[in-house]
């Protein structure tokens, strides 16, 4: 008798296990989905920290501009590539508040950025009616991804649609920073004082790769807002840490793998499910949801500073390499 | 080719930390001339070849280059007329692009830039036969990333770079000085060489009192912000270290004994 109750206990228990497992896989077309959208977003971030070395804070307003534009537009009957459009292009704006502060006026680029987000706060809130949120039923309204179609084997599932949009998001990246005008841009992060010596305004520059950064990233705000079939005013805060672990996670894997520049940005979006597909193995472990931005702070703050403990790592290693010689 | 007319600047006025660094520069360069300019540290050499370049904007005085005033200029523009070579070679390049994206930036100086793809093939063709003269084997190099090179090497690049497109101005603000002396001959040697084929006008700063006498066809000294000697010509050609002391402290009013720059 006390064996068979054992057994029974442990299959229960083997039972329960997949059970939860079940749940986890069911989760993970979702995490998958939601890894796409801030990996377009991440792209965008990747424009100012990687290719033009400025840090950029506008990101947490201007996806929840785009969530905003795409929300309102999308429910007063238009369409979904008009209102995607429009995001867009609103980001566009956003990005060229924060580069004309710190161009024009002078303010520090980080400084910059924050002045853009705390303003577009209200700007949100406007879009949205003098609302916090805005609900998008997939039901009421054409969406182009929601996640309700996240597990379905068709043509609507949004991790389909998402990776073409990558892709061609990719496609065009890779297209404008190796034109002339591209590569300038590129120059402008790599080597400010070489790239006016030969002639190229970094000014201007800088300001036009806050402006696409921005406008990429409310495009994915959009997407976002479609997805969860809301648009919410606080949707972006902590975006730029998510961005940032995206590319982070994204270098720290394979960055000894791809140096072509397609590849790296598409391991950014890989970075950016990596991402994803971990905080859902978190959440299934049991952690809090409100616990998450606290595990992404520090995830992030540890991801950077790998190369400043590696490099120390390295010369201490030297130093005592030359005391035995 | 270019014309300094009483130009001062003083940075930081009215604060402690208040700096004149050029008191009264005045100097007409003939097309082709090369000249070399010394002097002590602080006495304006780099601050005057920053104004000509238009890194800061001058307090008064103007600056002119092929016939155009570019006082006003502000300095990107400024490099459709001049290019630069700097001290520290990791400046005149960018070291996470590769070479040909490197030498395609300089190819535009000047030009605009538009969508067209940043590099051409038949551009590609001439980079390499322009590297190849070089002699470093870097025209089988041009995916590589510029961080990978010597300083020697990238600034041999750098060189090459400030010449792919004929410019109006050639400023070399110590390009040498970071490197080995061995290396520092090879650089020396092919400046003179763009130089020459290209007939080019070009100011070098150097410390090198001897570089400075056989090098170039005139030579200027700068002492506290302004220009103190002007040599050219013959007299330049049979111009010998101690003369240069001399007509440096009559010029000047000052011993030379405590002036570091001359021991070299």
């Amino acid at each position: 008798m006390e064996r068979q109750g054992c057994i029974r206990c442990s299959l229960l228990f083997v039972g329960g296990m997949i059970v939860e497992l079940i749940k986890l896989i069911n989760a993970l077309p979702g995490a998958a989905a939601q890894g796409l959208i801030w990996g377009i977003m991440a792209i965008g971030v990747y424009i100012t920290y990687r290719i033009l070395d400025v840090a950029d804070l506008t990101v947490d307003g201007s996806i929840a501009t785009g969530g905003a534009v795409a929300a309102v537009m999308i429910t007063s009957g238009w369409n979904v590539g008009v209102s995607l459009l429009a995001a867009f292009l609103a980001g566009v704006l956003a990005g060229l508040a924060t580069g004309l502060f710190h161009t024009r006026m002078g303010i520090p680029a980080i400084l910059s950025g924050i002045l853009t987000q705390l303003g577009l706060y209200s700007i949100n809130l406007r879009i949205l009616g003098n609302k916090a949120n805005m609900a998008i039923s997939v039901n009421n309204f054409h969406l182009i991804v929601s996640s309700r179609n996240a597990r379905q084997m068709s043509l609507e599932n949004p991790i389909l649609i998402l990776v073409i949009f990558v892709a061609v998001l990719i496609g065009g990246m890779y297209w404008f920073f190796g034109t002339e005008y591209g590569c300038s841009l590129r120059a402008t992060g790599a080597n400010p004082n070489m790239a006016r010596a030969q002639g190229i305004n970094t000014e201007t520059g800088k300001v036009v790769g806050l402006m696409l950064s921005n406008g990429i990233v409310s495009l994915s705000g959009a997407l976002l807002a479609q997805y969860q079939g809301f648009a919410d005013v606080g949707m972006g805060r902590g975006a730029i840490v998510i961005g940032l672990a995206a590319v982070i996670i994204g270098e720290v894997v394979f960055g000894k793998l791809f140096h072509n520049f397609a590849l790296k940005l598409m391991t950014v979006a890989v970075g950016a499910i990596l991402y994803y597909l971990v905080i859902q193995v978190v959440l299934w472990l049991g952690l809090n949801t409100n616990d998450l931005k606290l595990l992404t702070a520090l995830v992030v703050g540890v991801f950077l500073a790998i190369p400043h403990w590696r490099s120390r790592l390295v010369s201490s290693a030297r130093r005592k390499g030359g005391q035995h010689a | 080719m270019l014309k300094i007319n009483h130009i001062a600047k003083t940075f930081n006025p009215g604060t402690i930390s208040e700096k004149v660094a050029l008191t009264d520069v005045d100097i007409h360069l003939d097309e082709g001339e090369f000249v070399t300019v010394i002097g002590g540290n602080g006495a304006g050499k780099s601050t005057m070849l920053n104004a000509i370049s238009g890194v800061f904007q001058v307090d008064c005085g103007t600056i002119e280059i092929g016939g155009q005033d570019v006082t006003n200029l502000p300095e990107y523009k400024r490099a459709a007329f001049v290019s630069r070579v700097f001290q520290d070679p990791r400046l005149g390049t960018a070291s996470t692009m590769n070479i040909e994206e490197n030498m395609a930036l300089a190819m535009r100086r000047g030009q605009k830039r538009g969508l067209r793809w940043g590099i051409s093939a038949a551009e590609r063709k001439m980079y390499r036969e322009q590297l190849h003269m070089l002699d470093l084997g870097l025209e089988d190099r041009l995916g590589s990333k510029v961080g990978l090179l010597s300083g020697g090497q990238r600034q041999a690049l750098t060189l090459l770079m400030a010449t792919i497109r004929t410019p109006k101005l050639l400023l070399l603000d110590e390009h040498t000085a970071a490197l080995d002396p061995k290396t520092a001959a090879n650089v020396l040697t092919l400046t003179q060489k763009l130089i020459e084929e290209q007939h080019l006008t070009a100011l070098m700063v150097t410390h090198n009192m001897k570089d400075a006498i056989a090098i170039g066809n005139r030579l200027i000294m700068m002492n506290a912000g302004r220009i103190v000697v002007d040599v050219s010509g013959e007299q330049k050609k049979a111009l010998t270290r101690d003369q240069l002391m001399k007509l440096f402290e009559k010029a000047s009013g000052e011993e030379l004994a405590n002036d570091r720059m001359l021991l070299s």
